[in-house]
C-alpha cells in the first residue's frame, strides 16, 4: 500500500521546526510502524537527505524508548507502543500524521525525538527504596499478600514511555509518577520511606513544569502497559496522607 | 536525609499541584452541598407563594436571636464566598500551569483525538467561567433584584414567577443548568478521585453516582423555572 | 587454518584461589586489598552501560563511596537491553525443598555451559545467586507470589528443580528498574553522575592501565574526554552482528571492541546463542526479531508438514501428514529439548523444504491439543500475554492457527577475557555481565542471564575492584596526555572518515548484508567451507564498506545514521574474528553444530581432549592474523560427559 506522511521536522532545540510531506510506497501490512520510517529512512539517506531521527531501541514494546504521536493519539490507535504498532491498522492511501511528545518539560532534541530527562529526575527525588546492596533480610523474611504484591507489580509494569504526557491535555506528568508512588507504596519494604517519597517524587514533578491532573484520564487509555487510573487516586491519597500525618 | 529539607519538601508540597486540586474538590464539595440544599429549597414554590416566601424569610432569621439577624445566612455567604474564591484561584493557577506545561509553539500541529475523554471533562475551565458569570446574573437577579425582568418584587416567589414567564429568562437559566450538569458530571468523580477515594474496582460505581448527582441537581433546579413557564405556577 | 591465526603463549586465570571450591570465593574476598572509606572518594570508575551488570555495579560502587560516572547511549539508563529479558531469573534458595543447593546449581551450569566454562567461576555465580533474590526483594522488585505471601518459583530450561524466580513475563523489566532506581538514588546522592546519551568510542589506556573512555555527546556530537582510576565495561553482548536478533537496535559490540584493539584478549566469540522460539522473519524490511517465552514449549507441540512444499492451510493438514519431529527424534524430552538441540532441528527440517510460512523458515507450535486438553480458558490464563504479543506481529490468531516460530540469536557467550576479579588482560579494565565470557561456556540455560549480570554488578565487581583500586588513585592526566589526545583524534578522524566518503550504500544495507553472511555460515551450523567463505567475503564488504557507505549529515547534531555507521564497522571486524574462532574449533559444542564433528546419528560430537580450553584472542591489526591464546579448562568437580537427549 502507498501511505501519505506528514512528519514534523525540526533540526534542533533552537529551530522552529515545520510538518514536512513524504510519500512511501510499497509499504507491507505486516511491517511495524517504525520499520515503515525505516523504510523513508533508506529513501531519504540514499537521496542525499537528512533521515528522520525518532528514538527507539528494543523494538518489542519493553524498553519505552519509542513513541510518537500518530494522528493525533499518543502511540497511534491501538494501545500499545509506537513499535509495536503495525501498518495493517492503516489502509492504503492513508495521510498519516507524526509528531513528537509535546510538553515543555520533554523539549523537542531533534525531529521526533525528546528529552525525558525529567522522568529520571523524578525517580532520583525519591522513587525507590533505600536498600544499600548486601544489607537484604532474607526474601521470605517478609510475606506480601497477593494482593498487594499483584497491585504493585500492575504499577510497576511502567515503561516511562511518556505518553501519559504526551496525551494529557494538561501535559501532566501524574500517571508516570503515580506508578511509581503505587508499585512501592503497596509493599512492605516501601513503607519507611512512603510519606517522604510521595511528598518528594511530587515537588519534583511540578519542578519540571508538568501540568497539574485534572482526571480526564486520557493518559491511562493510552498507556502502552494499562497503568489504572486509581494510580493517581492513590498518590493523592498518599500525599494528603502525609501532609496530615506530619511524618516528615 | 536532613530533616531541614524535609520540612521544605512539605512546605513546598502544600502548594503542589495536587494539594491545590484537593482545594478544588474540598470546596466544590462544599458548593455541591449547598446547590442541593438550594434546589431543595427552590421545590418549594409548589406549596404556593405562602409557604415560599416564608422559607425565603426563615433563611434570614435562623438562630436568631442566638445570632444578630442574618447572622447565619452571612456565615453561610462567607464560607460559600471562600470556596467560590478558593475553588477559581486554584482552577486559574492550574489552568496557567496547564499552560505553561504546553506552551505556544510546543503544541500539536495536528487535532489530537480524543481517546476516551468526555465532554465534560473538555469544558470544566470554561464551563467554569460561564458559571462563575451566571451566579452574578442570578444573584442580580433574584437575590438583589438589579435586574428584574417581568417586574421587581418583595415578595420571592413573584421575583421567580415574573421571570420565568419570560423565554429568554428560562434559556438562559437552562443553559446554565445543563452546564452545572456538565460540570458536577467531572467535578464530583474528579473530588473523588482526588481526595483518593479511587479505585479500580469502584471506578465504575464512582462515575454512575457522579452522573445521577449531576443529574438529580440539573433537573431539580430546573422543574420550577419550567412549571412557571407553563402555568403550572403562577 | 594457521595462515588464518597465530598461535601464542597459553592463558591462565591468576586470581582464582587454590582450595575447596566452596572457599574460593570467600578467600578471594578476604585477600583482595581493601579502601578505607575516606580514601574511596578519591577514587573514580568509568562504567560504560547501565543494563542489570552496569547499574548495579554502579549504584554498589556509589554507596561504597567511589565517585562514579556511568554511561548509556539510550536516553534514560532504564532502557538497557537487560529489561526485555522475559524468563525469570535462577537463584538456589531451595525454597520448593526439592533438593536443589548451590552445588545442584553449579552442576547444572556446567554441564548445560557443555563444559566450557570454568568451575570456580560457575561455583561463584551459584553462591551468589542466593544473595541476589534477596538483594532485589529488599529493592521492591515484585516477584510473582503464592497466596500465602511468599516467592513463587518455576522449573525452566529443562532443569529438575523449581528454582527460577519470575515477574509474570517481565522479570527482566522488574530486576532492571530495580538496579535502575538504586542507581538513581545515587545519582541524586550525588556518587553517581550520569551521562545519557553518550557512546564510548575509545578506550584511554596510560601506562598500560585503562585510564578512561572518549565518548561522543549523541546531542551534540562533541567528543569528550573522561579520565577514572578504572573503567567498567558493561556494554552488553554483540548478537546485532546478525542485522536480525532479538537484541534492541543500539545493542553494539563498540565498547568491548575498542578494548579489544587496545589489547584486552576477546574470548570464544564464536558462542552464540540461538534461542528456538521467536517470531520468523516476515520480509526484507525486518529491523529484528521477537522472543517468546520458552515456557511455551511447555504445553505447544512443534510440527512440519511431512511432505517439502506443502502449501495447505495448516488446520487441512490431516494428522498423519505431519511430522512432531521433537517428538520422534528425542522421544524422551520430547519438545523439551534444550535450546541448542530443538533449534538445530527446526533448521534441518526447513533445509528439507518442509518449513512453513514466508520463505520455507519457520515451523508450527500448535496449541490445538493443549486447548483440547486444559480448555482455552486455562491456556489463556497461562500464556495469554504471549498469544497476544504474538498476534499482535503477525496479525494471525493463534487460538485458530498453529503459530509459526523459529530460532534467532538471542545472546552472546563470547566476550573480553576476565579472571576471577572480571579485570581484562588490561590492567584496570574490568569486563561484566554478556560483555565478559566468563560463565556460561558454549551454551548458557534459561534464566542464567540475568542471575549472571547482577552477580557480577552488585556481588562480584565491588568485592573485587577494590584490590585492583587499593593502589591508587593514579597519576592525574588531563585531555594533554598524548595517549588521551591520540584517543580523541583517532576518534575524529574515523568519524570525519564516515561522513567524507559520501557513497551510494546505506549503512543498514551493509549490516543487512554482513548479517545474512553470518546467519548462513556462523550461525546454528558451522562448516569449515562455509567459514572461509564467510571470511572472504566479510573482508570484501568490509572493503566496500569503506569506500562506499553514505552518512548524511554532520557530526556536530543527533546523527543516527553516524551512530550506526560506527557500529556497524566495527561489526564488520568482530566478524571476521567469529568467523577464525568459529573455524578453529573443530568440534561440535553447546550452541553451535560443526558439520564436520557429528555422531554417526548426527548429533553433536565434542571434542574434549583437543578443544576444553577458553579460546582468548589477541587483536594485531584490522585484517592481520589474530593471536590465539589458550586458557586449559579443568574439571576437578564434575566430570566431563557428551549430553544426550534421545
Amino acid at each position: 500500500m502507498n501511505i501519505t506522511l506528514r512528519v514534523w521536522r525540526q533540526k534542533g532545540r533552537g529551530d522552529e521546526g515545520r510538518m514536512v510531506t513524504y510519500k512511501v510506497e510499497d509499504v507491507s501490512q505486516d511491517m511495524s510502524f517504525l520499520e515503515m520510517l525505516d523504510v523513508l529512512n533508506e529513501k531519504l539517506t540514499l537521496a542525499g537527505e537528512d533521515p528522520v531521527a525518532f528514538d527507539h531501541d528494543c523494538r518489542e514494546g519493553i524498553c519505552g524508548a519509542c513513541g510518537v504521536v500518530i494522528n493525533g493519539v499518543a502511540h497511534g490507535p491501538e494501545t500499545t507502543t509506537t513499535c509495536q504498532l503495525h501498518m495493517r491498522s492503516f489502509k492504503d492511501g492513508d495521510v498519516i500524521d507524526v509528531e513528537p511528545w509535546r510538553a515543555k518539560a520533554f523539549p523537542v532534541i531533534k525531529d521526533l525525538v525528546v528529552d525525558r530527562g525529567a522522568f529520571d529526575r523524578i525517580i532520583q527525588a525519591g522513587g525507590y527504596i533505600s536498600a544499600p546492596t548486601g544489607t537484604a533480610p532474607d526474601a521470605h523474611a517478609n510475606p506480601i499478600p497477593k494482593a498487594d504484591a499483584d497491585r504493585a507489580f500492575d504499577a510497576a509494569t511502567c515503561i516511562g514511555c511518556g505518553a501519559c504526557v504526551a496525551a494529557c491535555p494538561n501535559a501532566s506528568g501524574m500517571l508516570f509518577t503515580a506508578a511509581k508512588v503505587t508499585h512501592l507504596g503497596m509493599l512492605p519494604q516501601g513503607q519507611p520511606e512512603r510519606a517522604a517519597r510521595v511528598v518528594k517524587m511530587v515537588n519534583q514533578h511540578d519542578e519540571e513544569d508538568f501540568g497539574g491532573c485534572t482526571n480526564i484520564g486520557e493518559c491511562a487509555a493510552v498507556c502502552p502497559k494499562g497503568i489504572p487510573l486509581d494510580t493517581i487516586s492513590q498518590l493523592n491519597k498518599d500525599l494528603l496522607g502525609a501532609l496530615a500525618s506530619g511524618k516528615l | 536525609m536532613a530533616n531541614s529539607t524535609l520540612t521544605k519538601q512539605r512546605s513546598t508540597a502544600f502548594k503542589s499541584t495536587v494539594a491545590l486540586k484537593s482545594a478544588m474538590a474540598v470546596t466544590g464539595g462544599i458548593l455541591v452541598l449547598f446547590l442541593i440544599v438550594h434546589m431543595y429549597g427552590n421545590l418549594m414554590i409548589f406549596g404556593g407563594q405562602e409557604v415560599f416566601d416564608e422559607y425565603s424569610h426563615h433563611i434570614r432569621v435562623i438562630g436568631e436571636p442566638m445570632l444578630p439577624p442574618e447572622g447565619a445566612l452571612w456565615i453561610i455567604r462567607i464560607v460559600l464566598l471562600a470556596s467560590v474564591l478558593i475553588h477559581a484561584y486554584a482552577a486559574f493557577t492550574l489552568w496557567a500551569r496547564a499552560r505553561r506545561a504546553r506552551p505556544a509553539g510546543q503544541r500539536y500541529q495536528t487535532r489530537r483525538k480524543p481517546v476516551q475523554q468526555t465532554y465534560a471533562s473538555r469544558t470544566m475551565r470554561w464551563g467554569g467561567v460561564i458559571l462563575a458569570l451566571f451566579v452574578i446574573y442570578h444573584i442580580l437577579h433574584l437575590t438583589t433584584n438589579n435586574i428584574a425582568p417581568g417586574g421587581a418584587s418583595d415578595s420571592p416567589y413573584e421575583r421567580v414567577v415574573n421571570g420565568f414567564q419570560i423565554w429568554w429568562v428560562l434559556l438562559t437559566y437552562l443553559i446554565a443548568m445543563i452546564a452545572v450538569g456538565f460540570h458536577l458530571r467531572h467535578g464530583i468523580w474528579s473530588a473523588t478521585q482526588t481526595l483518593g477515594a479511587n479505585k479500580a474496582s469502584r471506578q465504575r460505581v464512582l462515575n454512575i453516582t457522579a452522573t445521577a448527582i449531576a443529574l438529580v441537581i440539573t433537573v431539580g433546579f430546573l422543574i420550577p423555572p419550567f412549571s412557571v413557564f407553563f402555568g403550572l405556577v403562577s | 587454518m594457521t595462515e588464518l591465526y597465530i598461535e601464542g603463549d597459553p592463558i591462565r586465570d591468576e586470581k582464582a584461589p587454590e582450595g575447596p571450591i566452596e572457599q574460593r570465593w570467600d578467600k578471594r574476598r578476604f585477600s583482595a586489598k581493601l579502601v578505607n572509606p575516606a580514601n574511596r572518594r578519591k577514587l573514580s570508575v568509568i562504567i560504560v552501560g547501565t543494563g542489570l551488570a552496569g547499574a548495579s555495579a554502579a549504584a554498589t560502587l556509589g554507596e561504597a563511596g567511589y565517585q562514579v560516572s556511568s554511561f548509556c547511549y539510550q536516553d534514560s539508563p532504564r532502557r538497557a537491553h537487560s529489561i526485555a529479558a522475559q524468563g525469570g531469573i535462577n537463584a538456589a534458595k531451595n525454597y520448593r525443598n526439592d533438593g536443589d543447593s548451590i552445588y545442584r546449581l553449579f552442576y547444572d551450569t556446567v554441564k548445560g555451559g557443555d563444559f566450557r566454562s570454568r568451575e570456580s567461576n560457575v561455583y561463584r555465580l551459584a553462591q551468589v545467586s542466593v544473595e541476589i533474590i534477596d538483594q532485589c526483594v529488599a529493592q521492591g522488585v515484585p516477584f510473582a507470589r503464592e497466596y500465602g505471601g511468599l516467592l513463587d518459583n518455576r522449573s525452566f530450561g529443562g532443569v529438575q528443580v523449581s528454582r527460577t524466580f519470575y515477574a509474570r513475563g517481565q522479570t527482566g523489566q522488574q530486576l532492571l528498574i530495580g538496579a535502575y532506581q538504586a542507581l538513581e538514588r545515587q545519582v541524586a546522592a550525588g556518587t553517581v553522575k550520569m551521562h545519557t546519551r553518550h557512546e564510548m568510542l575509545e578506550l584511554i589506556v596510560v601506562d598500560g592501565r585503562a585510564r578512561g573512555i572518549i565518548a561522543r555527546d549523541m546531542v551534540t556530537g562533541e567528543i569528550e574526554t573522561h579520565f577514572a582510576d578504572a573503567v567498567v565495561l558493561a556494554s552488553g553482548g554483540y548478537g546485532n552482528v546478525f542485522f536480525l536478533s532479538t537484541n534492541a537496535m543500539g545493542c553494539n559490540v563498540t565498547a568491548t571492541w575498542r578494548a579489544h584493539r587496545k589489547g584486552a584478549l576477546f574470548a570464544n566469540p564464536c558462542f552464540t546463542q540461538i534461542h528456538p522460539t521467536c517470531i520468523p522473519v516476515s520480509g526484507d524490511y525486518q529491523s529484528k526479531l521477537t522472543l517468546m517465552s520458552e515456557s511455551l514449549r511447555n504445553d505447544g507441540r512443534i510440527w512440519v508438514p511431512k511432505k517439502a512444499g506443502d502449501q495447505r492451510d495448516p488446520r487441512q493438514i490431516p494428522e498423519d501428514e505431519r511430522d512432531y519431529y521433537l517428538e520422534r527424534i528425542y522421544p524422551s524430552f520430547g519438545n523439551l529439548v534444550p535450546r541448542d538441540i530443538a533449534s538445530r532441528a527446526a533448521k534441518n527440517v526447513c533445509d528439507e523444504g518442509r518449513g512453513v510460512g514466508p520463505g520455507g523458515l519457520g515451523v508450527y507450535l500448535d496449541f490445538a491439543d493443549a486447548i483440547k486438553r486444559m480448555g482455552r480458558p486455562a491456556v489463556e490464563a497461562k500464556y495469554g500475554n504471549l498469544f497476544d504479543m504474538y498476534q499482535r506481529i503477525t496479525g494471525e490468531n493463534p487460538y485458530e492457527v498453529p503459530m509459526r516460530i523459529y530460532p534467532a540469536v538471542h545472546y552472546t557467550m563470547g566476550g573480553l577475557w576476565v579472571d576471577y576479579d572480571l579485570q581484562s588482560t588490561i590492567p584496570g579494565l574490568f569486563v561484566t555481565g554478556e560483555a565478559n565470557f566468563s560463565d556460561h561456556g558454549a551454551n548458557r540455560l534459561g534464566a542464567s542471564a540475568l542471575m549472571q549480570g547482577l552477580a557480577d554488578g552488585y556481588f562480584v565487581l565491588p568485592n573485587t575492584i577494590n584490590d585492583y583500586l587499593a593502589s591508587g588513585p593514579f597519576e592525574k592526566l588531563d585531555e594533554n596526555t598524548p595517549e588521551a589526545k591520540e584517543a580523541a583524534e583517532s576518534v575524529r578522524a574515523r568519524i570525519n572518515k564516515l561522513l567524507s566518503i559520501d557513497g551510494n550504500r546505506t549503512v543498514d544495507s551493509f549490516h543487512r548484508e554482513l548479517g545474512h553472511i553470518m546467519w548462513e555460515y556462523c550461525g546454528m551450523e558451522r562448516t569449515e567451507e562455509g567459514l572461509r567463505k564467510a571470511i572472504e567475503r566479510i573482508r570484501e564488504l568490509r572493503d566496500e564498506f569503506w569506500q562506499n557507505v553514505k552518512v548524511v549529515g554532520t557530526n556536530d547534531e543527533l546523527n543516527q545514521s553516524l551512530e550506526k555507521a560506527g557500529r556497524v564497522a566495527d561489526f564488520f571486524e568482530l566478524a571476521e574474528l567469529m568467523c577464525i574462532d568459529a573455524l578453529h574449533r573443530r568440534e561440535s559444542c553447546g550452541g553451535h553444530f560443526r558439520a564436520e564433528s557429528q555422531t554417526e546419528d548426527g548429533e553433536a560430537l565434542r571434542h574434549d581432549d583437543e578443544f576444553a580450553y577458553v579460546a582468548a584472542w589477541e587483536f594485531t591489526g584490522t585484517g592481520e592474523q589474530p593471536v590465539l591464546h589458550k586458557e586449559n579448562l579443568e574439571y576437578e568437580y564434575v566430570e566431563m560427559k557428551q549430553r544426550s537427549y534421545k
